[in-house]
């Protein structure tokens, strides 16, 4: 097949005085990928509603969507419905409102399939369960009787994918096809698309918001910003020889996974602009490094700067000659650039003579610190067990089961250290880290914080044990009282504390935390979200706390926001000496930011060590499927390596496997003989320490680099 | 350990004066005076304030004094509002009668939402034995016969014990609203920035005053707006049958019930205690939102 499948010319979508997307044009071939990038708000998802003509009848549309040369925009409703499912399908980021609850999988598969094909109810039902087998769903003819709440996120969106190539269609849009999945889902299901695109020769246009992802899956890549195109071409192009200057802060902001604290993030100063609100020249001017007067008259076009490679700048050229790194494109020093203005570096000099006019003295970025060994520990866990009850029944309450949330989990944390807690979601990463932090005595197990254990703590000592430790959550909008201003917010722990005079307290932590001071009248609800996380963070330190415990503190952030969040933290912790137990899903983060790293699964450790050892040398089989699945935003790299790849969902965590809890997706016990596996089943691994610290729970652990 | 410069302590100092603490008192109180309708919600209540207690002050009638040269006479220079029949000046028992209907109205808003408040959010927030306890009183008072028992404890609040008719009016008043309260409590407790509170060392009670209720406010606002017309009709109903608040002491309800006979031909005798009601109502209502307004982050005419 030659020429575009689908053609996409000036694509303008307004709701009512909201440009939400302005002039989009793209081609995508047979059997090509085309990645869609860009933060939230940017107007990915609604390009792709409009080309599916899906979107409220309030929205006004203009420009062209050409189907195999027949124009999409403004055709009737019937015509459409015969495109839709059959020609050009789409996979939605939430598999499970994207299905009817009430009906089986296999009945919605076998829907579509006649919807648009002649075939008679048994061949459909037939052909829904070769469709379940084709995206690797086990017991496909089981399954397909199955309802959707039946099946794990993974399995939904399988699921979803058999829908949408059910009629062999020449387009497949993903929006956002992994996001609410776990990485090792996520690599699963990126197969999935690989394999469907495979079978069917479609066309696939991905929008994601995870560089990674489209750098080992798509051919051609497309970055939106505010509703319009800024830069498009091949993915090596637009990778590695970005022109368009907010690409290039994109793609330095990202945590890579297989660089650590070595490369800086480089934060993309500001917010995007509201699209309510536009300013005239260039959307990306006000937060650009390398505005010049120009930018900011009128909004430069997209233009070729090289063939196939286009970019919305015009200064694209001298981009391309210069061919800056992010970090110098965006002046990222040593990692005091990050605090943001009105704060400098500067001690106190009390014994200063006569009252001189005290000195700004440079902190050294580095303090000389203490061997590990010979620091204080701040947190210790020690076989920590948390166990939910299952319940059943409605009037006499019986015990059914029990959930071991978390099941024997031991760590400790020193003075000055960051300690990352990862894992993918229900490892059970969350449920210990609200049992340290009550600070009452644990189900089983001891909790000692700052050399008390919390078992035989007085209500007056948990107190004082309080004021040093304190806690940042995921989301800053439900941590913060909607109803409190800022500085009551910040000031609330030094009121509950016995402090007094909070205001000039709260000013000098907005302004540590790189906020303005006058904000402090403000409600939570008028920042954004990078700054409702420092506003958590400011509270966080209020009482110059000793241990911080964060909450997957940049997850709900974009990529541009969080970088400024984790530079935030790396450089308070380095400055005040905090230690961090920073929970995380997101391992490339914690290689950012973490001293050492505990790997979690199934409420138990599989893996602990320093940062880099485990990152560069995994011993457990989980961590090494775990570190590959994850996504690096380099095109190359991307594809040269090899993925290992976990079989199935994570198990019910009320009914874990006997022995290892890993082994029945583990890769390694499938290549064990008989004799060895017998270990795995029946006797339960503990953390050894193999290599100095570095100790994993795993009978065979082997090292491998994945990264 | 922390060392934060002091430097930027004594510049923060310096700037203190400059910039007051925006906490949340002075937030909420600043939103609601910028409103136009909280102003005149507020300028209204006062004035009727000013009017029921000062305005009696240089008046030459008391609310007790009947001038028998004159029954059911129009407004004149020397009765401002008229007479009634009996020969009292409608003035003197109209504010005479507002002092009380404020006074009662407001303190058994007050009190009512306030207990409702207090018992349904430590119930939601301790649940246990605490949400038994207070939800049992609860509902043994919603049973009792208000009414009834309030006639016949009328006699108990003559002769300046008034305060116990308001006392026992917002006793009869809490419990719906309470359940209510208890019921968001247990859904707000269950919020991250309750648990970020706890974690911080606040106490209990603490996190009750600061965090649960200021996020009831809109409920508890409309509530107590509610319950100052509650009160006064129920004063009026209690009035008319006899009890509530006795002759020669009048409160706004007896002389609107009183004036309603006779509002056709002598239209003095009801419009003028009636329209302190309105006004006083509407003061309250607009006192209400405006405050509710004022709470709440989201809403609109922020400056």
């Amino acid at each position: 097949m030659s020429g575009a499948v689908l053609e996409v010319r000036d694509l303008e979508v307004c709701f009512g005085d909201v440009r939400a997307v302005r002039g989009v044009s793209y081609s995508v071939e047979a059997g090509e990928v085309l990645g869609i990038v860009g933060e939230s708000g940017a107007g990915k998802s609604v390009t792709s509603l409009a080309v599916m003509g899906l979107l409220p009848r309030h929205a006004k549309v203009a420009g062209s969507v050409l189907l195999h040369g027949t124009e999409l925009l403004g055709a009737p409703e019937k015509d459409l419905a015969a495109f839709r499912g059959k020609t050009i399908s789409m996979v939605f980021q939430d598999p499970l409102s994207a299905m009817t609850p009430v009906y089986r999988v296999g009945d919605q598969i076998a829907e579509a399939v006649r919807i648009h094909q002649k075939v008679g109810r048994e061949r459909a039902a037939e052909r829904a369960v070769e469709l379940l087998d084709l995206v690797g769903i086990p017991n496909p003819r089981q399954r397909a009787k199955a309802f959707p709440h039946e099946f794990s996120g993974g399995m939904r969106q399988r699921a979803m994918i058999a829908m949408a190539v059910a009629n062999d269609p020449d387009v497949i849009i993903c929006d956002e096809p992994t996001t609410a999945l776990d990485v090792t889902i996520q690599a699963q299901i990126l197969e999935v698309l690989k394999k469907a695109q495979r079978e069917t020769g479609a066309a696939i246009v991905l929008i994601t918001h995870d560089l990674g992802v489209v750098a080992g899956f798509a051919d051609r890549v497309l970055v939106m910003y505010a509703g319009r195109q800024v830069e498009a071409g091949t993915v090596r192009d637009v990778y590695y020889r970005s022109r368009m200057p907010y690409t290039i802060g994109l793609l330095g902001s990202v945590p890579r996974l297989d660089a650590g604290k070595r490369l800086p993030l480089v934060p993309i100063e500001g917010n995007p602009p509201s699209p309510s609100c536009l300013p005239p020249g260039c959307p990306f001017e006000p937060r650009c490094p390398m505005a010049i007067d120009e930018c900011g008259l009128a909004e430069p076009p997209l233009t070729e700067v090289a063939p196939g490679h286009r970019a919305a700048c015009v200064r694209a050229d001298e981009i391309g000659d210069s061919g800056p790194t992010p970090a110098e494109l965006f002046d990222v020093g040593g990692g005091s650039g990050t605090t943001g203005p009105g704060f400098t570096d500067t001690t106190a000099s009390a014994d200063a003579e006569g009252g001189a006019v005290p000195m700004p003295v440079a902190v050294p970025p580095f303090p000389v610190r203490l061997p590990r060994e010979r620091r204080d520990v701040v947190l210790e866990v020690e076989g920590l067990a948390k166990h939910h009850p299952l319940m059943k029944g409605a009037i006499f309450r019986r015990r059914v089961g029990t959930v071991h949330a978390v099941d024997g989990v031991s760590f400790e944390i020193r003075e000055g250290e960051t300690l990352g807690l990862v894992g993918e979601s229900g490892c059970g990463k969350t449920t210990a880290l609200m049992e340290i932090l009550e600070l009452v005595r644990p189900e089983r197990g001891r909790v000692v914080v700052f050399g008390r254990d919390t078992a035989t703590l007085t209500p007056r000592e948990r107190m004082a044990v309080r004021r040093h430790m304190q806690v940042v959550f995921q989301d800053p909008l439900a941590s913060l009282d909607p109803r409190m201003t800022v500085h009551d917010l910040v000031g609330e722990p030094l009121a509950a504390h016995g402090y007094k005079d909070t205001g000039p307290r709260v000013r000098r932590l907005l302004r540590l935390v790189g906020l303005d001071p006058a904000d402090a009248a403000r409600y939570p609800q008028d920042f954004s979200g990078g700054q409702r996380q420092r506003i958590a963070i400011a509270r966080a330190l209020a009482l110059e706390p000793r241990l911080i415990v964060l909450d997957e503190p940049v997850s709900a952030l974009d990529v541009s926001i969080q970088a400024g969040v984790i530079n935030l933290l790396e450089d308070l912790g380095r400055r005040l000496g905090l230690s961090y137990l920073f929970v995380a899903h997101d391992l490339a983060v914690v290689r950012h930011i973490a001293d050492r790293v505990a790997v979690m699964y199934l409420g138990r450790i599989a893996e602990i060590g320093q940062v880099d050892q485990v990152y560069e040398a995994p011993m457990h089989p989980y961590t090494q499927a775990l570190l590959s699945a994850i996504p690096i935003p380099d095109p190359d790299k991307e594809r040269e390596r090899r993925r290992i790849l976990l079989e199935g969902d994570l198990p019910s965590p009320a009914n874990p496997p006997s022995g290892c809890r890993f082994r029945t997706r583990c890769p390694k016990f499938k290549v064990l003989g008989d004799a060895r596996r017998v270990r795995c089943v029946e006797e339960e691994p503990e953390v050894r320490m193999l290599e100095g610290d570095h100790g994993a729970a795993c009978h065979y652990a082997e090292k491998l680099d994945v990264v | 350990m922390m060392t934060l410069p002091e430097e930027e302590f004594a510049e923060v100092q310096a700037d203190a004066e400059r910039l007051r603490v925006p906490s949340r008192t002075r937030v909420v109180a600043g939103r609601f005076f910028r409103t136009r309708q909280g102003r005149l919600g507020f300028g209204l209540l006062v004035f009727m304030f000013l009017l029921a207690f000062l305005g009696p002050v240089l008046y030459p009638w008391s609310y007790t004094d009947m001038d028998f040269s004159a029954f059911m006479q129009p407004p004149s220079l020397d009765h401002w509002f008229g007479t009634l029949q009996t020969g009292s000046d409608v003035y003197a028992v109209t504010l005479r009668g507002a002092q009380k209907s404020l006074i009662v109205g407001l303190l058994v808003a007050v009190l009512s939402t306030g207990l409702a408040a207090v018992v349904g959010s430590f119930a939601g927030y301790f649940l246990g034995w605490t949400d038994r306890t207070l939800m049992w009183v609860a509902d043994l008072l919603l049973v009792l016969p208000a009414f009834l028992i309030l006639a016949i404890m009328s006699p108990l609040f003559t002769g300046g014990r008034w305060p116990l008719f308001v006392i026992m009016l917002a006793l009869f008043l809490w419990m719906v609203t309470s359940k209510i309260v208890r019921g968001m409590t247990k859904a707000i407790k269950e919020r991250e920035y309750i648990k970020a509170a706890r974690f911080m060392g606040v106490p209990p009670s603490a996190i009750i005053f600061r965090h649960v209720m200021p996020n009831l406010a809109s409920l508890l606002i409309v509530d107590a707006t509610l319950n100052v017309s509650a009160a006064i009709l129920t004063e009026t109903s209690l009035s008319y049958f006899g009890f509530g608040i006795q002759p020669p002491d009048v409160s706004l309800g007896g002389l609107i019930a009183d004036g309603s006979r006779t509002a056709l031909y002598a239209p003095w005798t009801f419009w003028f205690a009636a329209g302190g009601l309105i006004i006083t109502i509407l003061s309250v209502n607009l006192i209400g939102d405006s405050l509710r307004d004022a709470f709440d982050p989201g809403a609109k005419g922020r400056a």
